[in-house]
This record gives C-alpha cells, sequence and structure tokens, in this order.
C-alpha cells in the first residue's frame, strides 16, 4: 500500500513498511548516511547521520530506523537535525586520517559529500586527533584495510555476511580501538574471497581495498 | 598472539578438545566456551580460538570479534611477575599513563602483552583501591604506592636480581645434595 507523507514540505509517496529514509532517498531529498544499507532487517542507526524531526516526536530520530505512516510530517533541515549531524561528522573525522590526495577514495568519498552538505570542515579544529596506531593492515590474502580511514560502519561485515552466510570481516575490540578486522584469515584456500569485491564496493570511504597482485 | 604453546598447554589444548563436547553447537555458547577455555589456559592463544570455532561451526574471525570485545578475555599467557598499573581517577590525575608507558618502554612490550621469556605482563587496571598512594602500580601481589617514572627501571632489576640469587642458590645446593 502506499503512503502518503509530507517531507520538507513537499509530498512524497512510499510503500508501506519502508524506512523513512529510504522514503527520501527515493524521493530525491538527500539526507546524510554512512551505515544505512537497503536490505538491512534491523538497521544498526549506528553512524548518527540520518537524524530527522517528526512532528509530534519531542527530539530528532534516525529515520533509519523509523517505518513511514500515512500523514507523517518530517523535516530534515531544522537547526536541532544539522546541529546532531555536524557533531556526529566533526567525531567522525577526528579520528579519520584527512589525507584525500593519497587515499583512492578521494572525490567519491561519503565522508568528503556529507561535509561539503553540512559545510564543515574536514580538518574540524576544536577536537583532538585521535589516531590507531596501525596505518596499513595487510594481513588478508585479497585485501588491504586503512583503520584509520574506516568510519565502523559495518557495511563491510554486513553485506559480507548476506553474500556468504558468515562474514570474514568482523569488528574487534571496543570504543576507540575498534576496528574491523578479518583475524587469521590469511589462508586462501580457507577463504571464501574468490574474486568477491562486496565489502570494497560497499565501503562508504576508502577503507578497504582489492591487493593490486590478486 | 605468537607465542609458542609449552608443552603444558599443548596437553591442555588436548583436554579442551574433549571438554567441547559437552557444550552443544549452539551460537550462545561461544561465551561459555571462551570461558571454560581461559580457565584452563589462563589465556586464549589462537590454537584454542580456532578448535573453538571449528566446534561452533563459525568462522575464526567471528570468535575473535567477540573475544576481544570483553575485557576478561586475554590473548597473551599472563608472566611469571604480573605488572599491574592503576589507571583509575586518582592515579589518573597522578599521570598513572606515564608509569604505563615506562614499563611498555623498559620491558619492550605494550599493555595486555607478556615478555618473550613470559617473566613479565603488563596490564592496566583501574583502581585497586589505595588512591591516597596514587599512582599504583603492582608487581607480582606486592602494592609499590607513590610511583614515579624513576623507579620503574629499579623494580624491574630488583625482580630480576632476585631470580639470579634464587637460581645461583638452587645451583649451589643441588650438587651438595647429591
Amino acid at each position: 500500500m502506499m503512503l502518503k507523507l509530507r517531507v520538507d514540505n513537499q509530498e512524497i509517496e512510499a510503500r508501506e513498511g519502508k524506512t523513512l529514509l529510504q522514503a527520501c532517498l527515493d524521493n530525491q531529498i538527500y539526507v546524510p548516511n554512512l551505515c544505512y544499507l537497503e536490505d538491512m532487517e534491523s538497521p544498526s542507526a549506528s553512524c548518527r547521520m540520518c537524524f530527522v524531526e517528526i512532528e509530534g516526536t519531542p527530539q530528532p530520530v534516525p529515520s533509519c530506523t523509523v517505518q513511514v505512516k500515512n500523514d507523517m510530517v518530517v523535516k530534515t533541515d531544522t537547526p536541532a537535525v544539522r546541529q546532531l549531524q555536524r557533531t556526529a561528522l566533526r567525531l567522525l573525522l577526528s579520528v579519520h586520517d584527512v589525507d584525500c590526495k593519497n587515499c583512492h577514495a578521494n572525490k567519491k568519498c561519503e565522508l568528503q559529500n556529507i561535509a561539503k552538505f553540512l559545510k564543515v570542515g574536514l580538518k574540524p579544529k576544536r577536537l583532538e586527533r585521535y589516531l590507531k596506531e596501525t596505518l596499513i593492515d595487510e594481513t588478508h590474502p585479497f585485501l588491504i584495510h586503512y583503520p584509520n580511514r574506516c568510519v565502523l560502519c559495518g557495511k563491510c561485515v554486513h553485506i559480507c555476511r548476506g553474500k556468504h552466510g558468515e562474514s570474514v570481516l568482523t569488528f574487534a575490540r571496543r570504543g576507540f580501538d575498534t576496528i574491523i578486522s578479518t583475524y587469521s584469515a590469511t589462508d586462501e584456500s580457507s577463504l571464501t574471497c574468490g574474486d568477491c569485491d562486496t565489502c570494497v564496493k560497499a565501503c562508504p570511504v576508502g577503507a578497504l581495498a582489492v591487493k593490486e597482485s590478486s | 598472539m605468537n607465542e609458542e604453546l609449552t608443552e603444558e598447554e599443548k596437553e591442555a589444548l588436548k583436554h579442551i578438545a574433549l571438554k567441547l563436547e559437552t557444550f552443544e553447537k549452539h551460537r550462545g555458547n561461544l561465551i561459555p566456551i571462551l570461558q571454560m577455555v581461559q580457565n584452563n589456559l589462563a589465556y586464549l592463544p589462537s590454537e584454542a580460538l580456532k578448535i573453538v570455532a571449528q566446534h561452533l561451526g563459525i568462522i575464526e574471525s567471528e570468535v575473535y570479534g567477540v573475544a576481544t570485545f570483553y575485557n576478561q578475555f586475554r590473548f597473551h599467557p599472563p608472566g611469571k611477575y604480573p605488572v599491574k598499573v592503576c589507571l583509575g581517577t586518582a592515579c589518573h590525575v597522578k599521570a598513572g599513563d606515564i608509569i604505563l608507558e615506562n614499563f611498555e618502554r623498559k620491558l619492550e612490550i605494550s599493555d595486555g602483552e607478556t615478555t618473550p621469556d613470559r617473566e613479565f605482563s603488563i596490564e592496566r587496571v583501574a583502581c585497586v583501591g589505595c588512591c591516597a598512594l596514587a599512582p599504583v602500580a603492582i608487581i607480582d601481589e606486592t602494592v609499590h604506592g607513590h610511583m614515579a617514572p624513576s623507579k620503574v627501571e629499579g623494580l624491574i632489576l630488583r625482580i630480576k636480581l632476585q631470580e639470579e640469587i634464587e637460581e645461583r642458590e638452587k645451583k649451589k645446593n643441588e650438587p651438595g645434595q647429591s
């Protein structure tokens, strides 16, 4: 069933069961997002980017966790929403190795897009920069991982699990030390990767790459 | 995680493999199994993670991901003299992190690791309950209060000397006994 809702004073239609974020994106209303994939059963809402304000809800909510309802009235660009998004982005950038010139994702990077959209400088001044010690992880036979570029959105983990039943990639450790790890996936024969590069394609930034030799 | 297993640990690992059979092959059992392994081995070597993953039929990296999330699991064998550096509030204010850094530099390992000879291991702890003595470090069971970077080397040296003396005494007594 098609539902009607109002987003930024614009009448849009969406199928029942869709998330509000998807409905907006389908109707060319851009809402910044990093960790959302359409096929996710329960989006993790971990990037804290897709906030919107819904009439009747006291505070902004991440739109990927809300299903569309008839006659919903939504605003995507209120000051409260923008403030939350800018803070989230600044926090992400404070642990990001901003070296765009030497990054293969330069100019097709979601972080750059969102920063431009929200008018946030790539090098926030107020926050302390915190980078991980490991710059490049090359333990995986086919993949290169750059921990300091990773935004920990979890898209690669989700998409690998969806495709192969279990994920070669996983979150490891906790807090600031959290990384995406392939752990001991060094034995080529036991890997399901083959010439699959779904995880690399899913990465919204340049944190994953295929090794050139393979 | 690249330490060689000792003979005893290899034996313990065989024992663990048998014990694993008593656990149902259900992913919800992962944490109880890891706890059982650590109870037997005092840490989780990569060999153990492998057999746990095989038993549950899940990928090794998933076991690793879960195990690294929890503070209770360690991936290096405890040293003969575990060094615990307090980073609780009082010790933090009194620059406990500098003490930690000094131990790390002197022993050439980082927090959570063990020296290759398995003599020392470093751990950070959150408050040991004697904040008036901050910054505090505990080596073996002895509490060292009012730590200073300059005391670190001396403490390590003292333990090493003590060990040497004990060894010499032992050697001296051995021929006498036989």
